[in-house]
């Protein structure tokens, strides 16, 4: 926060993170829309699940945390990795199973990390990050350097053992662990109100004895103060806490759903608006903090990054035969 | 200075010694303070059979008692192990690990190579294997098969105290995730251990007895067996070679393919059950390596296709013993070299 706090207008944040926030969304949002698109054009192997309409809760927590922080994300990970952090090239390249690619074209899509960047790896297995991000959030306690561990689960996942063995766990070791559901009302495509048998996530944070607090996932502000108290908590020794965001999903499942599951009109609905990043931009442009200018300068450069990174991945080399054996184990 | 400790104590040892001498080192299971929250906290149980008795005492707070979550802190010991900490998990009996397996082999065991390399998971998972404590199908599995199966994760099984010993203080300071399998019929068993530390490389098979006329193959604790059936065969004056794997994962293929050159005969010996096992495992590979070097059919000894069984009549013909591996190995030198085929064999 390098400006002067007396120039940010109403918001908690300095000028320069507002800028921030914007182009770690903006971001995201042409990197999901640019896959939903090669995707469809047959350019893109295995599956694929978009984060784009999700940007806020990514962007809102992430801004709190260091390298040094880490989180398990979860199959809908790419928002999550370009919040934490991680470059974007490497991440198309990924997608794109190439040699460059940030696990060398042996991860894909959905097991992206970077563990330099604290970001564990997203994950093909529903709520399988929870009791790693208790790990890392031990390992923190142990060392004793103020570290957060943080577990991203969706609102189906949230029904996982997992999951709710680690909220239990990290309750009783007084972990720095932070669990974020982020609750877009589908698991696939059922829906979370039939699937999840109570109404607020506060009362399952409540049964294994740590605070719930639930917000508005769309609204950035929200997101970022909640997640701003409860990671504040937990670095000082104050333990573990849920957080629920409330969310949209612009796309399906994976890439390739016909989402037949949801209501006509649905989705057309949630984009007019819920839409994160207008929201975010009306009002950071409504208060004078920020110009429109400023942001659809942001705009312009998420797009040319995006296309640069799709360009470059294309261009990459792919791995080589001898890159089928490697990589198993340090020493064997 | 060596002297005789149980394997119970060699493994406390190599706890002990490697969390003195490393303090990233945690150590975490359910039990194994035994009495957290507990009015005996001071002088607790350490562990159901009190393997990690003291270790409380001397390092506070590095030994965690776990709720009874295995997947939790499983998981955990796994994502800690990502983040700079060597944990050290105990789980008990290896047949909970279907509770927590999704842990173990798609995450701990596929880190590295999903993530292109960048990754290293020095976790190490200890947990007792074996049949002959009367304690039936859910807590009495030979389940070492399941975890050599899987590439990323590396599989121990120690037939003794000295083993156990080097074998853990290398599985702690290994950097990838080891499944430490502990017989718990061995845990009173003693020999002579080192009261200084030392560290046994994998795959480095012992050969704990030499003989010309046929190999036996095995780990943990039927390796006793097969020494009583090598003695048994030496008063034929059948001389048995016995190889201790020690490790499964990886496995000393070299010990065993020159041992097998030279008596040209094989028996495996497995307390696990036949198909897809390491018996059925050591048996394909010297089938594909060494079959010019075999005089007779490969011969295994394993436990029957079955659970494992409650009353000790029939637990006691679940596990192979020394009669009917020393019947295999003279299998072996008959000249049609066969056996009786039936799941139960």
């Amino acid at each position: 926060m390098t400006d002067d706090l007396a120039s940010q207008g109403p918001f908690p944040l300095s000028r320069d993170d507002l800028l921030k926030a914007y182009r770690i969304m903006r971001t995201i949002r042409e990197f999901e829309e640019r896959l939903h698109i090669d995707f469809a054009k047959g350019d893109i192997p295995g599956f694929v699940h978009l984060y784009a309409g999700e940007e806020a809760s990514a962007a809102g927590i992430m801004m709190h945390l260091k390298d040094s922080d880490r989180i398990a994300s979860t199959h809908r990970g790419h928002g999550h990795c370009i919040a934490k952090g991680v470059d974007v090239h490497e991440m198309m390249a990924e997608i794109y199973g190439r040699s460059t690619g940030a696990c060398r074209g042996k991860g894909g899509s959905m097991h992206i990390a970077d563990l330099s960047k604290g970001m564990m790896g997203a994950n093909g297995i529903l709520g399988a990050g929870a009791p790693l991000a208790c790990g890392a959030a031990l390992a923190a306690k142990v060392r004793g350097d103020g570290g957060v561990g943080i577990s991203f689960v969706g609102d189906g996942a949230s029904n996982q053992g997992t999951f709710l063995e680690s909220l239990n766990l990290a309750a009783v070791w007084n972990l720095p662990a932070i669990f974020v559901v982020e609750n877009n009302g589908y698991a696939e495509s059922t829906s979370r109100n039939w699937a999840v048998a109570v109404d607020s996530y506060i009362d399952r944070a409540s049964g294994f004895g740590l605070p719930g607090v639930t917000v508005d996932g769309t609204d950035f502000f929200a997101v970022y103060e909640a997640a701003g108290e409860i990671i504040r908590r937990a670095r000082e020794g104050g333990g573990p806490a849920l957080l629920e965001c409330n969310m949209v999903r612009f796309f399906g499942h994976f890439e390739g759903d016909a989402q037949t599951y949801r209501a006509k009109g649905e989705v057309e609905a949630i984009r007019a608006s819920r839409d994160c990043i207008r929201m975010f931009a009306e009002r950071v442009i409504e208060a004078g903090v920020v110009s429109r200018a400023e942001l659809e300068a942001i705009d312009k450069e998420a797009t040319e990054l995006i296309e640069d990174a799709v360009r470059s991945a294309k261009a990459a080399p792919l791995p080589g035969p001898a890159d089928l054996l490697t990589d198993v184990y340090v020493s064997y | 200075m060596a002297r005789k400790i149980s394997m119970k104590q060699a493994i406390n040892e190599a706890l002990d010694l490697e969390m003195t001498r490393d303090p990233s080192v945690v150590v975490m299971g359910e039990d194994i303070v035994g009495g957290t929250g507990s009015p005996g906290e001071d002088d607790a149980w350490g562990g159901v059979l009190g393997v990690t008795k003291g270790l409380y005492a001397k390092h506070g707070d590095r030994l965690m008692d776990t709720p009874l979550s295995e997947s939790a802190y499983v998981g955990a010991a796994i994502g800690a192990a990502t983040c700079g900490l060597r944990p050290v998990a105990e789980l008990m009996f290896i047949d909970f690990m279907g509770v927590c397996f999704d842990q173990i082999f798609n995450q701990a065991a596929k880190f590295r190579y999903m993530f292109g390399g960048k990754a290293e998971t020095p976790v190490v998972i200890r947990a007792m294997v074996g049949a002959g404590f009367r304690a039936a199908a859910q807590h009495s599995q030979m389940l070492t098969p399941v975890f050599t199966h899987i590439p990323g994760v590396k599989v121990v099984c120690p037939s003794n105290a000295y083993d156990a010993k080097g074998l853990l203080i290398q599985s702690i300071r290994d950097n990838d995730p080891v499944i430490f399998c502990e017989h718990k019929n061995l845990y009173g068993l003693e020999c002579d251990v080192p009261a200084e530390s030392y560290a046994i490389p994998f795959g480095e098979a012992n050969v704990l007895r030499d003989g010309g006329d046929v190999t036996i193959v095995s780990y943990g604790l039927t390796v006793h067996r097969a020494m009583e059936a090598a003695e048994a065969l030496a008063r034929d004056r059948v001389e048995a070679e016995v190889v201790d794997l020690r490790t499964l994962s990886p496995i000393d293929w070299d010990t065993i393919i020159d041992s097998v050159e030279r008596t040209g005969r094989l028996v495996v010996v497995d307390e696990a059950h036949p198909r897809c096992s390491i018996a059925s495992d050591v048996a394909a590979f010297v089938g594909q390596n060494a079959f010019g070097a075999l005089k007779a059919g490969v011969q295994m000894v394993t436990a029957p296709h079955v659970p494992v069984p409650f009353s000790p009549v029939l637990e006691d013909l679940y596990i192979p013993n020394a009669p009917s591996i020393a019947e295999a190995a003279r299998r072996t030198l008959s000249p049609t070299g066969t056996s009786p085929r039936s799941i139960a064999a």
